[in-house]
This record gives C-alpha cells, structure tokens and sequence, in this order.
C-alpha cells in the first residue's frame, strides 16, 4: 500500500468511527445545553438503541429481510423507543433534582447508567448478542482503496440526521426556543414557551440519535452487548468538549475530529491500536487545559 | 372609566422564609398607565413576577380580564396575553437581534401577523432594523432595552409588566424611553410600570401605587401624587 492509499483508507475509517462519535456527542451537547447536566447515562442509551434497534430487526426482516431496509426501519423504531425512554428518564430521574445542586443530577445520571447498564446485563447475561444482517461486503475498490458500501450508507445516513437536527434548531421557531432555553429558561417563560416541554424535546431527539447510532454500530460490527456504551459514551463526551459543550455544530465537528484523529494516531508505525483510547483522553485532557470551551463552543462567565 | 384588565387581590408572596408581599393589591384599566413606585426591596419587581407567574402567590388572586390566573404556569399566562419584560432586560445573548424579536412571538402562530409587528417594532426603534444580524449582546444598554420592549410587543400584549425601563441609562436615553412608553400606551398599550425614577413615572402614568415593605401604602391619581411633595420625598426619593 502506497502512503495514500493508507491515507485514504484511514480517511474514510475515521469518518465512519467519528459518524458514531457525533451522533452520540449531539445528544451529550444538547442536554447539556438545555439543563447543564452531563448526562453519563448518555452512552447506556447508544446500547439500549443497540439492543432495541436489533429486537425490531428482527421484527421486520420478516417483511422487509435483513438488509439496510430492514435496517433503516429498525433504527426508527429504536429512535422512536429510545426517544420515550430519554423522556420518562428526564421526567422521574432529573426533572425533580432540576434546581437541586449540580453535583446531585451529576450523581443521579450515574445511577441511571448503572440501572440500564444491570439492566442489560440481567435480560442479556452478559453475553455479546451477534447482530446478524444481510448487509454483505460489498463495495468500491479504486486502485487498492476499498470502500464499503456500508461505510458509504452509514456515514450519508449520519450526515442527513445531522444536517435535518442542524436545520432544525437554526430555522424553526421551536428550534430556536430550544436555543433560547439554554441561554435564560426565565425568559423563555415570560415569552410563553413550555420550557419543560422544550427540555422533554430535547432528550427525546438526543437519546433518539444516540439510538441510531447504536442499531447502525450493531449493524456494522455485527455484534452487541450490555457494555457496548461505555466506552463510546467517554468518547462521545470527549467529541463534544473538543466542539464546545453545548455546541450543535460543536460535537458533530468534535465527534468527526476525533474519529480522524483516533484513526490516524493510532496507525502511526510505533502507536498500535491498542494505545486507541489513551490517545483519545489524552487529547480530552489536552484539550481541557488549552481549550476549556472548545474549538465552537463560547467562553461564558458563570451568572450567579 | 375602562374596564379593569388586571387585578392583583391580596397577594402575599414568599422568599423561602421572608415574606416579600404583604398583601399588595391593585388594579389595572384597560388604556392606562399605572405605575409601581416603591424604594429598593420594597416588592415592586416581586409583585410583577407574581402576576407573570415567576414567583407563586401564596394566598390572594390574580386576574386577567376577571379570570384568575395565579395558579396558571408562567408559560401559559404569557399566553394569555401578559408581557413582563423584566429588570436587566434578559435579551437572549448569541441570538440575534431579529431571533430575539421573533421568539418574542412565538406563541403567535401566523406567520403574516409576525411579520407585519417586526415591521411596526422596527418602525417604533429604527436601530433595531439596522443591527437586525447583529450578536443582541453587542447592543448597548439602551438598544438592549429597546430590544427587550419589542420583543415584548411582538406578542401583542394585552397587558405590558415594564420593570424599570430606565435603569442604568443616560439621563437622555431615559427621555427616549419614557417618550416611547407614552407612544405605545397612546396606541392602545395598557402598561404597568415598575419605576426608581418616580417623578419620571408620574408624569406619564394615569395612576400609581406606592409599595412599601410589601404592602400598597398610598394610592391615587398620578396627578394628585405629583402634587404631594410629601410623598414624593417620603417614598421616592429625589429623582
């Protein structure tokens, strides 16, 4: 393989790994913009979407086989049940501790991690669950470069999610409430917008990309299991503090970036894939102390 | 006499233990200007967070055109017709200045009327029209308060709450202010206006309550109360 060759096979690794990174990092940024609350149980539901978006293929495939239709329709049933499950969680987990100290809701996400996490780990056993699919090996090749037509599915089907989700919030007025909720929830009010039912938006889209994630990344490496959020959920909040907590454009910009970087670091002749993840938190700890807010995300003076 | 638009019964309100109002009652007609006078602390910015649904009255009513609507959420009475534009201003910093003013209709579903009140509040503050792109941290105070008075008016309201529209300006952008609250009230506005700066206040309201320590201390027509120095240095102070 000639250097670009190799550039360009880890060009498009990196754009399939950070497609997942950014769906999951939108939902992170979002509910951290609207309630300032970093939602650790964020990742738990990339792996309920998992579990969810696998139970309904194999549903469907029935009638529409297994196949990326079969896929598709799958991942919206997932996105609509993980959309529930994100708003009944804000409902009786973090609405009542809205106005308790930060470090309280901070808590109660962890609790709500370990919930779905045992959860999945009871009705599973602990076993990985092989996500099988239709979906093939086809692909391109150009010269020696291949490209999968799943790569080219999975990364356009991203892209359409992040640009309906970024069209959304800047050109509909309820987009912009949304917005306006994370800047001053009082206000909003005095204008006659339901806050509480801007958040319950909120966490319904956010824990529905997150769940699109999930059944797509079951799909394509073909297998699940009750941990499969953990570590993607770190990584997720990695791509979102690159961005800019609270930044739209911020964590889709941070979660591609970080699929690059994770892919091309870790193919540099001395570093093996197995220094993957201390590649990506040291970049997280690098960027905490050079870039607190982000590479779009807006310096902000804690109001009192 | 006009109808009474905004009635405010006995309402006492609470801090967690301390006691904020004490019973305030007050009325506002339809066509008016009425406005709050009262020293710092004395409950005037409270009492208008309790009829806009902020802060909850803990006994007493509140009604809107003979509907009570104290038990009402702060979202839904803003509906209802009930405009605060609140102290400091609260324009959304990182929204525009035409994304400030068009949230400030977002209960106004049709999309000619939104339309046709951007054009009437561009008309009232030209500057606004002319920064309209422009980051509404950017303006200056003034325009802020501006800004924060045409979002309110882009709801159409029935009811404006202004609570001290004139602070922090320069003497000359308190003139311009109060100029444009008497332009709005003369087409058709009714405002209650939380004020400092009392002998600004009287000159343009029709009527006004004086707050003290939670409680509605003297009353009358703004005319009478102008007239009595002994007010005006008791409670207001020398503006």
């Amino acid at each position: 393989m000639s250097f670009f060759d190799s550039f360009f096979q880890q060009l498009i690794n990196g754009l399939v790994l950070g497609s997942f990174y950014a769906l999951v990092a939108l939902g992170y940024t979002m509910v951290f913009g609207v309630i300032k609350l970093l939602n650790f149980a964020h990742g738990d539901f990339y792996m309920a979407g998992a579990f969810v978006g696998f139970g309904a293929l194999s549903l469907v495939s029935g009638a529409l086989g297994a196949g990326w239709m079969g896929i598709f329709v799958a991942m919206l049933l997932a996105m609509m049940a993980i959309g529930c499950l994100g708003v009944v969680i804000e409902r009786i987990a973090y609405h009542p501790m809205l106005n308790a100290p930060r470090l309280s809701i901070l808590i109660t996400a962890l609790a709500v991690s370990l919930v779905l996490q045992n959860a999945a780990l009871a009705l599973t056993g602990g076993q990985y669950t092989a996500f099988s699919t239709d979906i093939g090996f086809g692909g391109f090749e150009v010269g020696n470069l291949f490209i999968s037509h799943n790569q080219i599915i999975l990364v356009a089907t991203a892209a359409v999610l992040m640009i309906a989700l970024e069209l959304g919030v800047s050109r509909t007025m309820y987009g912009r409430a949304m917005r306006a909720v994370s800047i001053d929830k009082d206000m909003c009010r005095m204008m006659g917008i339901n806050v509480a039912g801007v958040i319950a938006v909120t966490f319904f889209i956010g824990s529905s990309l997150a769940a699109a994630a999930g059944t797509m990344a079951g799909a394509y490496y073909g297998s699940i299991w009750y941990f499969m959020g953990f570590l993607i959920g770190l990584k997720a909040f990695t791509a979102a503090v690159i961005g800019g907590i609270g930044s739209i454009p911020g964590a889709m910009l941070g979660g591609l970036i970080l699929g690059l970087l994770e892919s091309f670091g870790t193919n540099i002749e001395f570093i093996g894939s197995e220094w993957k993840d201390v590649f990506t938190f040291a970049i997280l700890i690098l960027v905490l102390v050079f870039k607190p807010t982000g590479l779009l995300g807006k310096s902000e003076v804690e109001r009192m | 006499m006009s109808e009474t638009i905004l009635t405010v019964d006995r309402v006492t309100a609470f801090y967690g233990q301390i006691q904020a109002l004490r019973g305030v009652s007050l009325e506002v007609r339809k066509g008016q200007i009425v406005t709050l006078l009262g020293s710092n602390g004395a409950g005037k910015s409270t009492t208008l967070k309790t009829i806009s649904g902020l802060v909850r009255a803990q006994s007493g009513d509140v009604s809107l055109a003979g509907d009570s609507i104290k038990s009402l959420p702060a979202h839904d009475i803003a509906r209802l017709g009930v405009v605060h534009v609140p102290e400091g201003r609260c324009i959304l910093r990182g929204l525009s200045v035409k994304e400030n003013l068009e949230l400030g209709a977002f209960t106004v579903k049709d999309a000619a009327t939104r339309r046709r009140r951007i054009e009437e509040v561009y008309a009232l503050f030209p500057i606004l029209a002319e920064r309209r792109h422009q980051d509404a941290s950017l303006l200056s105070g003034g325009q802020q308060q501006m800004l924060a008075m045409g979002r309110g008016l882009m709801h159409g309201p029935r009811v404006m709450l202004l609570d001290e529209p004139s602070m922090g300006l320069a003497p000359k952008l308190v003139t311009e202010i109060m100029r444009i609250i008497k332009r709005l009230n003369e087409a058709g506005t009714t405002i209650l206006l939380v004020e400092q700066n009392a002998r600004l206040a009287l000159r343009l309201a029709h009527y006004a309550y004086v707050i003290e320590n939670g409680e509605i201390c003297s009353q009358g027509d703004a005319a009478t109360l102008r007239e009595d120095e002994s007010i005006v240095q008791a409670y207001l102070g020398v503006a």
